[in-house]
């Protein structure tokens, strides 16, 4: 299969002392879902962000299908970034807009200045948007303000922002972690979707490792910066699972035999 | 040792109220201000302003002159404060750390703000005197350069607080800067914005009569004047109009924000 993303030794610094990335290299294939899992503050979101340049990598570098994301001008960004579709922990939607004007937003990307600013849309791209917020199960909200909708339902609006873009990719970071299970599960089985039938490459921060090893096609382990694992689900043991979390692996209280039983089974 | 740290916080406050009273002690002596004489003026003062300061008949036919005033001074400080809003929109958005363009320019519109801001709306009058003379138009330019001050800095905030997670949203999309601004930052911080403006009209209200005193335009003129014509009773009536229009703005703009939310 086709490599759609590739890190190269890439390291970011803040500041003087916080190395948040440490020569992290691994590449991502077309149509896969991969999943990043680390305890908090390894780094994932960086990683992430690295990807589409809203934080800007200190050395390395990350190719993005067969470009080097990093040499782009503003408007060539831009481009990328349309073809890069991203979902946040905090939704982040303008939650003031009703939903279709947020899901419309994923179209900003391809339209000039002042046609985005004057939030002018073709019927073309409204119909669209309305196709996906069906598929989303969201069809009753589109004229709803996004400060009205539930958890689960700000982040399903977030999802469709991100694949009215049309992408290639998608980003997602963190997207469960405030949600319920059953949102939860919910979100994850349209990421799967999104992955196997739309054949859009997912790549998703996670801090439940058993939804990981439920979900996920590989699995990057992220401790301090670093990649320390990179392979199957079935492949993660408990020593590595120790080794990326870290002291941490006893309190999270995991109950990973299990949670492998189930990642075999699927 | 607890309760000698204890102890010694208390003998810090009784050692810090000790500096204080000398201060103030040695204040008066260097002012030769005496604090019985004045409080013993104090029912005299009142006496004065009964028998004075209120408004009678005569006082009343100045309404058309006093509201005219009026009006002039009400014009001018929601002129300038919504002109001020303006500027200050565009300089909270280079300024802001969400939305600033480049460091440099981020940098130079936080210093402009900051520089405004502190410099006080009567001071802003006196240097404009310089520069414009005695005109309603040197108050109006005194409120505006106050107002732009404050509320670039407001604005700034608003943006920071609000927009931060639409905004990082709108960019991995690929928005132009101008989609962002328009379909985030502006959505978002919109009601905070507006009852900031709100706030600085009446802030402007409050400051206008001294800098009409100073600029000789709008109601501070015409108090000046008939204070210093010693005509107290329409002086009184210029008080009790300010403090009316005062009152009705609060009361209008509490109505706007309500109604926003
Ligand atoms: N803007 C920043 N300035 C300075 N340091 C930062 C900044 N953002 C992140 N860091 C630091 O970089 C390291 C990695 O942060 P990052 O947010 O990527 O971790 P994470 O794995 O996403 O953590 P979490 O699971 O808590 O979200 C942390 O030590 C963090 O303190
Ligand atoms: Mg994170």
């Amino acid at each position: 299969m086709a490599t759609l993303l590739e890190f190269r030794d890439v390291s970011k610094r803040y500041g003087n002392d916080t190395l948040a990335l440490s020569h992290v290299s691994f590449s991502v294939n077309e149509g896969e879902l991969v999943s990043i899992i680390g305890p908090s503050g390894a780094g994932k979101s960086t990683l992430l962000r690295c990807i589409n340049r809203l934080i800007e990598a200190t050395s390395g570098e990350v190719i993005f299908d067969k470009t080097n994301v990093q040499q782009l001008s503003k408007g060539k960004l831009r481009a990328l970034r349309t073809k890069i579709g991203m979902i946040f922990q905090s939704y982040n939607l303008v939650d003031r807009l009703s939903v279709f004007e947020n899901v419309l937003h994923g179209r900003l990307g391809y339209k000039p200045a002042f046609v985005g600013a004057l939030g002018l849309y073709h019927e073309s791209e409204k119909k669209q948007a309305l196709e996906i917020l069906k598929s989303l199960g969201l069809e009753d909200q589109v004229y709803k303000r996004c400060d009205q909708l539930s958890g689960g339902q700000k982040q399903r609006v977030g999802i469709a922002r991100a694949l009215v873009q049309e992408p290639r990719m998608l980003l997602a970071d963190e997207p469960i972690a405030s949600l319920d299970p059953s949102s939860s599960k919910t979100i994850m089985d349209h990421l799967r979707h999104i992955s196997t039938s739309l054949g859009i490459t997912v790549l998703v921060n996670l801090h439940q490792l058993d939804i990981a090893l439920n979900y996920a096609d590989r699995i990057i382990g992220v401790s301090q910066g670093k990649v320390v694992f990179d392979g199957l689900p079935s492949e993660l043991t408990d020593e590595t699972i120790r080794t990326i979390y870290g002291a941490d692996s006893e309190e999270l209280n995991l109950n990973i035999p299990e949670s492998k039983e189930v990642a075999r089974k699927i | 040792m607890k309760h000698d740290l204890l102890y010694r916080k208390k003998a810090q406050s009784l050692v810090i109220l000790l500096i204080l009273v000398v201060i103030a002690y040695l204040a008066m002596i260097i002012t030769q201000f005496n604090i019985f004489q004045s409080l013993v003026s104090i029912p005299k003062a009142i006496v004065w302003s009964v028998t004075n300061f209120y408004p009678n008949a005569s006082a009343l036919t100045k309404i058309p002159d006093i509201w005219s005033r009026l009006q002039e001074t009400l014009l001018i400080s929601i002129a300038a404060a919504s002109v001020a809003s303006v500027f200050a929109f565009v300089f909270a958005l280079f300024g802001s750390r969400v939305t600033e363009v480049n460091r440099i320019l981020a940098l130079i519109s936080r210093f402009v703000a900051n520089v405004f801001r502190n410099i006080d709306v009567s001071i802003w009058a006196l240097v404009l005197l310089f520069s414009f003379g005695q005109s309603s138009l040197t108050g109006y330019f005194a409120l505006f350069v106050a107002s732009f001050g404050f509320l670039t800095r407001a604005f700034m905030e608003t943006i920071d607080e609000v927009g931060a997670d639409s905004v990082e949203a709108l960019r991995a999309t690929g928005a132009s800067y101008a989609s962002i601004v328009f379909q985030a930052v502006l959505p978002m911080s919109v009601p905070q914005l507006i009852s900031w403006v709100l706030f600085m009209i009446e802030t402007n209200i409050r400051s206008a009569t001294l800098v009409g005193i100073l600029t000789g335009s709008g109601i501070g003129f015409i108090f000046d004047l008939y204070y210093k014509g010693m005509d107290y009773h329409s002086a009184s009536l210029v008080v009790l109009s300010i403090v009316l229009s005062i009152l009705i703005t609060e009361w209008i703009s509490n109505y706007v924000r309500r109604a926003m939310l």
